[in-house]
């Protein structure tokens, strides 16, 4: 019952006012942000980002804000999937599909309600999946060496694609891109600098917040200046809800279910949120079978894929938080973000940071009921914001984004190095070539690396050491799946997802 | 005997009146050369409240933080751009000196600015795990005479940074050879390293005493030897020294300040006083033991000597394992 004392400290950090007041502020501009088409959780956490430093807000403070924001993105992206039929994220557009149908039906706010409840059952229901596993999975963790640690990496390399990756060469692509940048600065193995051609700046190697926030928010901007500026949307009617308790009961084993498959996917590296709402979906369907009328507008298919990303959301954050190994492009960012914290993620941190790790778990559980009531009750207000024209969103986002990254480091050189990495976003966003893979080849490039040097100092420069345990062992049979894999069944369920619906240009 | 008390008695009075001379009036900067957060950062925010509380400053001291090459940057920065400059003091500790003797930060010396002085320090430790066949650090440091790659390190800084460094002194005092041998493994952080140690996958740690205070209390490890010249105070007070297990090692990780080498000889000996004021004031006291800093304030005069030769045991010690051609 330890985990029970560590959750309650959770909690007190988790309500302290300041803290309280920033996971409102974090689930109304998460759901706000994931609402808005195109902006997706990794978008939403690097705008924020900024605001954080901005603030100067402690280490716990800024998490549960960023972790809101992550909860809140998977809340809204759902509310344009039912009411414009375009998804918000790519989580949210199975969504779609019977969503949209619900809201033509004069269903919509209906829709949202039973979409609302099934966020909160599925993110519930990953939250305590996230509390009974993780800190097992840490204790567990303390027995990775670095051969465990750089095959766990390689791990998240091959699955980086993931089942729902479009072209696995723009992803080896993206990835190589990233592991570029991570190679400037000192290696810390030899002590040597590599790629710095004598530039002071460039000693200590490329910060991966401005490289995030660069690549998400900026490029956004650049998008959003060349597609959307000028006019908002029309006003969306959404009808009297007449959600009766009955209809929600009704929906519950497809909650629970969807939640369940959702975190599954979610724990898995690589997955993540698109593909466990993709499962929750397609699994519903086959086994509620002739009963349901899927496509047409059925409540349920609008709660298992609701559930499923969200469950899929807390998922994510297992790997994430024990093993400092991200599952999906937003813990990445979150990841990146703890790294500038001064945070050591990984098996420690469960007892040298527990205020930080259970304070955000506790801010979680309270954002979702918070999230609830925000998306049942004032589901209107979001609507009307989505009419709201990007032109004066756009200077406020752009504003925040200049600030922080300024106050970081007091230097007008990382602002240029942000906005060239905005332009470089956009242009290889213009290429397909996903920006996730970027990320994480950033993050885990070093890491690989060095656990790689280290493996071999310790066995004296003995190669088979990298798959001498039977763990070790395990994750590269894994691995190797997990290349392969999506060749064999890739194609298929791509299919699928492509027949369902158009992928949107961010993935989760 | 007497004539030279008097006459350093009269230097000092010297000292004294030349820095009732010059005041700092308006604002003081203090540069931090890390984002903010670091003990650079640290040093500047609670040196400047406490030299304001002390009246030493009439104005605020305002901390700018100027991150990059480890402290490169704000080196840089001081001597081309602020070389003149009375009022502008810039953070500093053992990483700068490390870095400057193993001429990270091309084309610069430690000449090119005036030392101040230090406020305290950061020891370093040698640690083990809770299970580890090591009792105490001659037990250890004889393995390694034995066969350099029987101990495997790990510690918070990059190959040739001051964590590595800590284990070469301790290694080189008590006569170890064959010093690059010794297997290091090097982490982000203080904390990613002792993950390993209490993992069992590496047999040492090396790191300062500030960043295993928590596995301390959790009893997740054991620390061999502290690197100070006597036992640190307080809760640490049961930590043996290395000078008491007979090897002559230290490590204080110091902090302070330089600051540029054109500003006045009547500023500069101002600043000097000031830091030693301000080092022997309860303010400053209660600031260091709130935050775990340990007493280390070499006298006014000899901070810039304690330099120097820091500098070139670093340069020459860097030399033996290869890092310096």
């Amino acid at each position: 019952m330890e985990t029970l004392q560590f959750l309650m400290d959770g909690f007190a950090v988790a309500l302290a006012p300041q803290n309280l007041m920033f996971a409102l502020f974090g689930a109304f501009i998460g759901t706000l942000i994931g609402a808005l088409p195109g902006l997706g959780p990794a978008n939403g956490v690097a705008i924020l980002i900024p605001l954080a430093f901005t603030l100067g807000l402690p280490p716990e403070t800024a998490m549960i804000l960023l972790t809101s924001v992550y909860a809140g993105a998977m809340y809204g992206g759902r509310i344009s999937s039912i009411l414009l039929n375009i998804p918000g994220d790519e989580p949210a557009m199975m969504t779609c599909l019977d969503g949209y149908p619900m809201a033509r039906n004069g269903k919509a706010a209906e829709a949202l309600a039973m979409s609302a409840i099934a966020s909160f059952a599925g993110s519930l229901i990953g939250t305590i999946g996230l509390i009974l596993l993780a800190p097992a999975l840490a204790r567990f963790a303390l027995t990775f060496g670095p051969a465990e640690y750089f095959a766990l990496f390689m791990l998240a390399f091959a699955t980086l694609g993931g089942i729902t990756g479009k072209n696995p060469m723009k992803t080896v692509l993206a990835a190589t891109i990233g592991i570029m940048i991570s190679t400037v600065g000192i290696d810390i193995a030899t002590g040597t600098q590599r790629y710095t051609f004598g530039v002071l700046k460039l000693y200590e190697g490329i910060d991966f917040i401005l490289a995030i926030v660069g690549l998400f928010a900026i490029s956004e901007l650049l998008f959003f200046i060349e597609e959307r500026a000028g006019a908002g949307r029309k006003i969306i009617k959404v009808g009297k809800l007449t959600l009766k308790p009955k209809e929600v009961l009704a929906a519950l084993p497809t909650m629970f279910r969807g939640g369940v498959l959702g975190f599954i996917a979610g724990v898995l590296p690589g997955a993540g949120a698109s593909l466990g709402s993709f499962i929750s979906y397609t699994l519903e369907k086959q086994y509620l079978g002739k009963k349901g009328h899927f496509g047409e507008g059925d409540p349920r298919g609008v709660a298992a894929p609701e559930a499923g990303n969200n469950g899929a959301s807390s998922g994510a954050l297992v790997p994430m938080l024990t093993l400092g190994v991200p599952g999906s492009g937003t813990t990445a960012v979150l990841l990146a973000m703890l790294i500038s914290l001064n945070v050591t993620p990984g098996p420690l941190m469960f007892t040298q940071n527990a205020d930080i790790v259970w304070g955000v778990i506790a801010a979680l559980l309270i954002g979702n009921v918070i999230l609830l009531f925000l998306n049942i009750p004032l589901v209107g207000f979001f609507v009307k914001l989505l009419s709201v024209p990007p032109m004066y969103l756009l200077p406020m986002v752009t504003m925040v984004a200049f600030v922080g990254i300024y106050s970081i480091s007091h230097s007008a050189f990382d602002l240029y190095f942000m906005i060239a990495f905005g332009v470089a976003g956009y242009v290889l966003r213009k290429l397909e070539i996903p920006m996730v893979p970027i990320i994480l080849g950033l993050l885990l490039g070093p890491e690989m690396e060095k656990n790689l040097g280290h493996a071999l100092v310790l066995s004296d420069g003995e190669w088979s050491t990298l798959w001498a345990t039977p763990l070790a062992l395990g994750l590269w049979i894994v691995a190797g799946l997990g290349l392969t894999l999506p060749y064999i069944i890739g194609p298929l369920l791509r299919r699928r997802m492509q027949a369902a619906i158009k992928e949107s240009p961010v993935s989760d | 005997m007497l004539i030279k008390r008097c006459l350093s008695f009269a230097a000092a009075l010297a000292v004294t009146t030349s820095a009732m001379a010059w005041q700092p009036t308006g604002k003081v900067e203090c540069i931090a050369p890390s984002d903010p957060g670091g003990g650079w950062d640290f040093t500047c925010r609670s040196a400047g409240n406490t030299l304001k509380e002390l009246g030493l400053v009439s104005g605020t001291v305002q901390t700018t933080n100027m991150a990059g090459a480890g402290g490169g940057v704000a080196y840089a920065h001081t001597i081309s751009k602020r070389s003149e400059d009375d009022k502008l003091l810039v953070a500093a500790s053992t990483a700068t000196t490390t870095r400057l003797a193993q001429q990270q930060f091309p084309g610069m010396d430690a000449g090119m600015v005036t030392w101040v002085g230090a406020l305290g320090a950061d020891y370093g430790v040698i640690a083990v795990g809770k299970d580890s066949q090591y009792q105490d650090l001659k037990q250890l440091l004889s393995a390694l005479k034995k066969d350099p790659r029987s101990v495997k390190f790990s510690g918070g800084s990059a190959r040739g940074g001051w964590d590595h460094l800590k284990v070469l002194i301790t290694a080189k005092a008590d006569g170890v050879d064959k010093l690059p041998s010794i297997p290091y493994l090097s982490y982000n952080n203080g904390g990613e390293a002792l993950t390993q140690v209490v993992g069992g996958q590496v047999d040492a740690f090396t790191g300062d005493i500030s960043e295993v205070t928590g596995f301390l209390e959790s009893g997740d490890i054991r620390i061999l030897a502290v690197l100070s010249e006597e036992r640190l105070p307080g809760k640490f007070s049961d930590i043996p020294t290395a000078r008491e297990q007979g090897v002559d090692a230290l490590g204080p990780n110091w902090r302070g300040f330089y600051m540029p080498k054109g500003a006045s000889d009547e500023a500069k000996a101002y600043w000097t006083d000031a830091i030693d004021t301000l080092y022997a004031s309860d303010n400053w006291k209660a600031v260091m033991k709130q935050n775990g800093l340990i007493p280390f304030h070499p006298p006014a005069g000899q901070f810039e000597n304690f330099v120097t030769q820091q500098v070139s045991d670093i340069e020459q010690l860097s030399r033996e394992i290869g890092l310096l051609k």
